[in-house]
């Protein structure tokens, strides 16, 4: 891994492009080599987890950004939610539409509240808001801070000794992690908002049994564990979408490969660990 | 698999201090502290760099002294920028020594380089400055992080800053509305404005028009004469070297194969160095060897017809 990083390390501190071809390279022995997607996968677990080390190391030493804290705040949380609001809503409406048609069939019309608002506060609104965030504040910092990094923005900071992952990666971690449970309570809220529109309004359902029966059913770890798959997504986007950004290579190549892979790795971390999560906690 | 690690970021593995270093030594004013000029400021001994197969540093020896001026010419793709990065400690050796006031470098841990760092100013290749600051936040960056001056004192030495690199009043402006030649000029100013010891200077007229480039040699110098700084300044523009160095190093193929004086430096028999500054494509220059080329080109002319 640390040979990789080297071979990284080229583009990411010399911009002239010393290319790693025609160099009159030492005589080497024969050496047991990993498959290069094995490698690069190991690479890429390597970097998350120092990433995430050091993230948290960074987090309890002074100096403490809050105006930094606060600005990424607003960008993730604040600024998400128009998005999360539509995605939401209409996915609650979608929900009771469809289950209220097939629940009729039996007669059962009067479980779509309890259906629609447990799948949404379960699961629904988390994964949701994970995916659309990802899509949109982790696509952000993977181009953010490749950017900075193709443009020596990075190197910068260093030399003005102030550390790229305190001044930069911590805020945007907090950041997601506390304001994507947030945005995952307005989802819930806005999910079972949509449902009680579509069955009271479009579908006749009588307002008072289905409000009722909306919460029945509901405990609140239904709640928690929610947001807290929410918490842990919104770590999962940061740390993804900032540690693509920080190791960028290539220029503005580099860097939209970066930003397609934050959203892709984030998307796919998200929907791996829901899995996990939704066994540990339920 | 070898351990070397390329970018700073791997010391925060490593220990927070050296023992026995004082913090005086980290952050002491070397230039007036350490007395006459002559003492050593940067002392490089075998310094040895690559990057997979590529060995772009092989040997470097090169010491840099309080006050002077020294600029390091090559090819590009020769590792000037390497060179410099290893002497502010972004990237560590492979093999060999990085000592500046008789610190070592590369013995340095997370904490003690952050304060190490405070003695240097790097003005970076197309300026580096962040795009979500304007230029006034950019140039009070180091100020507001590093010194505990109020507020109003910082912006009244950013105005100082920016009037040092003849860009007074626009301090409102975002780096995007900036063209090449302002913005390296607030890279400059904002690599002053701590008034360091060392200013390391990237590349700071490539791509630039002929004037542009004359007014920024003038403002180095200017910044140079005021602050009585060391200066490294890598380029591949002569007529720069010649303009703002007390000495001139040459890099190529790893290794620094001429250092001496501008005067002399012009005048030096060594037909690689006689080629850089000439410009010419032919020569012994590996990279411009355009009578290779023409060999080569030549040769196969010839095998094809005689098949």
């Amino acid at each position: 891994m640390s040979e990789r990083r080297g071979a990284v390390g080229v583009e990411e501190v010399h911009p002239e492009g010393v290319a790693p071809d025609g160099g009159a390279g030492e005589e080497e022995g024969p050496r047991f080599t990993l498959p290069a997607p094995v490698e690069h996968m190991f690479t890429e677990l390597g970097r998350f987890f120092l990433m995430l080390w050091r993230t948290l190391v960074w987090t309890v030493r002074p100096p403490y950004d809050w105006r930094q804290l606060l600005r990424q705040m607003v960008k993730v949380g604040v600024q998400s939610v128009p998005v999360i609001t539509l995605t939401t809503l209409f996915t609650g409406a979608v929900m009771a539409l469809q289950t209220f048609t097939t629940l009729r069939r039996f007669h059962a019309e009067s479980y779509v509240g309890s259906l629609v608002a447990l799948s949404m506060v379960r699961e629904l609104s988390a994964v949701l808001g994970g995916l659309v965030v990802a899509g949109r504040s982790g696509s952000a910092m993977g181009a953010e801070l490749g950017t900075m990094r193709v443009t020596e923005q990075i190197d910068a900071l260093e030399v003005m000794a102030t550390d790229p992952i305190h001044y930069l990666v911590v805020p945007r971690v907090w950041a997601t992690t506390v304001m994507l449970p947030l945005l995952v309570m307005l989802g819930n809220a806005l999910g079972v908002l949509g449902g009680y529109l579509v069955s009271v309004v479009l579908m006749g359902a009588n307002p008072v049994a289905y409000s009722e029966n909306t919460f029945k059913f509901m405990d609140l770890n239904d709640l928690t564990s929610g947001l807290i798959k929410a918490a842990v997504f919104g770590l999962l986007i940061a740390v993804i979408g900032c540690q693509k950004g920080f190791y960028t290579t290539g220029g503005a190549e580099g860097v939209g490969r970066s930003t397609t892979s934050a959203v892709v790795t984030a998307s796919i971390a998200i929907l791996i660990s829901d899995f996990f999560l939704t066994k540990l906690l339920f | 698999m070898p351990a070397a690690s390329d970018t700073e970021s791997d010391r925060s593995a490593g220990p927070d201090t050296v023992p026995g270093l004082g913090d005086a030594a980290l952050e002491r004013g070397g230039r007036t502290a350490d007395g006459a000029g002559g003492t050593l400021t940067v002392r490089l001994r075998d310094l040895h760099k690559s990057f997979g197969s590529k060995k772009v540093l092989t040997g470097i020896d090169l010491d840099v002294r309080t006050g002077e001026s020294l600029v390091v010419i090559g090819a590009s793709g020769t590792g000037k920028s390497v060179l410099l990065k290893h002497i502010i400690g972004l990237m560590k050796p492979d093999r060999g020594l990085v000592e500046v006031d008789g610190i070592d470098v590369n013995a340095l841990g997370y904490r003690d380089i952050t304060r190490f760092r405070r003695r240097f100013g790097m003005a970076f290749q197309e300026g580096a400055l962040f795009d979500s600051m304007n230029v006034r936040e950019n140039v009070a960056f180091p100020l507001r992080r590093q010194s505990k001056l109020p507020l109003s004192e910082i912006y009244e030495r950013v105005d100082g800053c920016l009037e040092l690199v003849k860009l007074e009043g626009i301090g409102d402006k975002m780096p995007s509305e900036l063209s090449g030649g302002m913005r390296r000029r607030v890279g400059f100013a904002r690599a002053i404005a701590l008034e360091p010891e060392i200013v390391l200077f990237d590349e700071p007229t490539t791509g630039l028009d002929p004037v542009t480039t004359a007014q920024i040699d003038e403002v180095i110098l200017e910044l140079l004469g005021r602050l009585d700084s060391t200066a490294i300044t890598i380029t591949h523009d002569m007529t720069s070297a010649f303009r703002i160095a007390d000495r001139i190093g040459m890099l190529h193929e790893g290794k620094i194969i001429a250092l001496a004086p501008p005067d002399e430096f012009r005048h030096l028999d060594d037909p690689r160095v006689q080629q850089f500054i000439r410009g010419e494509p032919d020569g012994p220059l590996a990279n411009g060897g355009g009578t290779d080329r023409r060999r080569a080109a030549g040769a196969s002319a010839e095998g094809k017809g005689s098949a």
